[in-house]
């Protein structure tokens, strides 16, 4: 095993002896004293979990600018314009909403279909949107009223806040303008997906 | 009833199973009663049953078991390529594979096409009845 492993080699081309490593001075750790209370059962300790939370591995057929199919919700069937994915790994994608009704919005991978048309993206910022924005408002705990207090309650929760319709507007702008280059573009996004008679899903490119 | 594409040497077949499902081989011996030397210009020559090629009408001029270029030649001076692709079997092969890779964009596109055709059929029509009624 010796003479296999080529360690004669090794030994002479270092003049002799094993090449060797000096050993890392290793600083004198202080004196630690016994400690004065012992807890009486045996506690035992959970075991180190260092994995980190990552957002879900991107399908590689999914880049920013491609055209989605959403396959459930009420959105379902819709063609849709992927922006970007978000720290908590859903993807965000907006209708535009002027074509298709289909507002900025948060959809998983797993109930997306992505087909190979693109978009062109890039006069679009999306960098102010993440999972925060789309989370639910916070409110501030009511003492429970009775009649008018509840009916206050349920009409200020309806409306959209006007800073969510600007910054839909603006992200679709600038989309909208790409998707009217291309042409009949426009009318397939406003077009639901449908599995017509005949359509293999298994044998169809998306 | 009689016969008319024979296997012989210099016929074009397709695969019609297997690897090579698709493609036009020229078939450039007979090995035996049930398998026969097959060649063309992007495989290496070898053997396959009858049963996985379908006789075309196409024939060329060759000798038994040419080399690649002399086959290459022939396919050329046998004008091959275009006679596959002109011919009705082969223009509805290249139909049905363009269908395939249809995209969802493209098979929308289509369909909005056809609508189209199918209304100005229709406005035809329209004006040629009202000539005759």
């Amino acid at each position: 095993m010796y003479h296999k492993r080529g360690l004669w080699a090794i030994k002479a081309k270092n003049g002799g002896a094993f090449p060797k490593h000096e050993k890392k001075a290793v600083a004198a750790a202080p004196a630690e004293k016994p400690p004065k209370f012992y807890p009486a059962d045996d506690v035992k300790k959970p075991l180190v979990n260092k994995r980190k939370a990552r957002p879900t591995k991107l399908r590689a057929s999914i880049t920013p600018g491609t055209v989605l199919i959403i396959l459930a919700g009420r959105f379902k069937g819709k063609r849709v314009v992927f922006l970007k994915q978000l720290t908590s790994g859903l993807l965000l994608v907006t209708g535009p909403f002027k074509i298709n009704g289909v507002p900025l919005r948060r959809v998983n991978q797993s109930y997306v279909i992505a087909t190979s048309t693109k978009v062109d993206i890039s006069g679009v910022n999306v960098k102010k949107f993440d999972d925060k924005y789309f989370g639910k408002k916070v409110e501030k705990k009511k003492k429970k009223g009775e009649g008018e207090f509840f009916e206050a309650e349920k009409e200020e929760k309806n409306t959209l806040p006007q800073e969510k319709k600007d910054d839909q507007k603006s992200v679709d702008a600038a989309l909208t303008q790409c998707i009217e280059a291309v042409p009949d573009l426009k009318s397939y996004l406003g077009a639901r997906f449908s599995l017509k008679a005949g359509m293999k899903p298994h044998e169809l490119v998306f | 009833m009689p016969f008319k594409r024979y296997v012989e040497v210099g016929r074009v077949a397709l695969v019609n199973y297997g690897k090579d499902y698709g493609k036009l081989v020229v078939i450039v011996d007979v090995i035996d009663q049930n398998r026969a030397l097959v060649d063309a210009p992007d495989m290496v020559r070898g053997q396959m049953n009858f049963k996985r090629l379908t006789l075309t009408d196409i024939k060329i001029e060759i000798k038994r078991v040419p080399n690649k270029k002399t086959l290459i030649a022939a396919l050329e001076a046998g004008d091959v390529k275009n006679k596959w692709e002109n011919s009705s079997w082969g223009r509805k092969l290249i139909v049905q594979k363009k269908r395939a890779s249809l995209n969802d964009f493209d098979r929308f596109k289509i369909m909005l096409a056809k609508i189209k055709k199918a209304g100005v059929v229709r406005q035809e029509l329209a004006k040629l009845k009202k000539e005759t009624a």
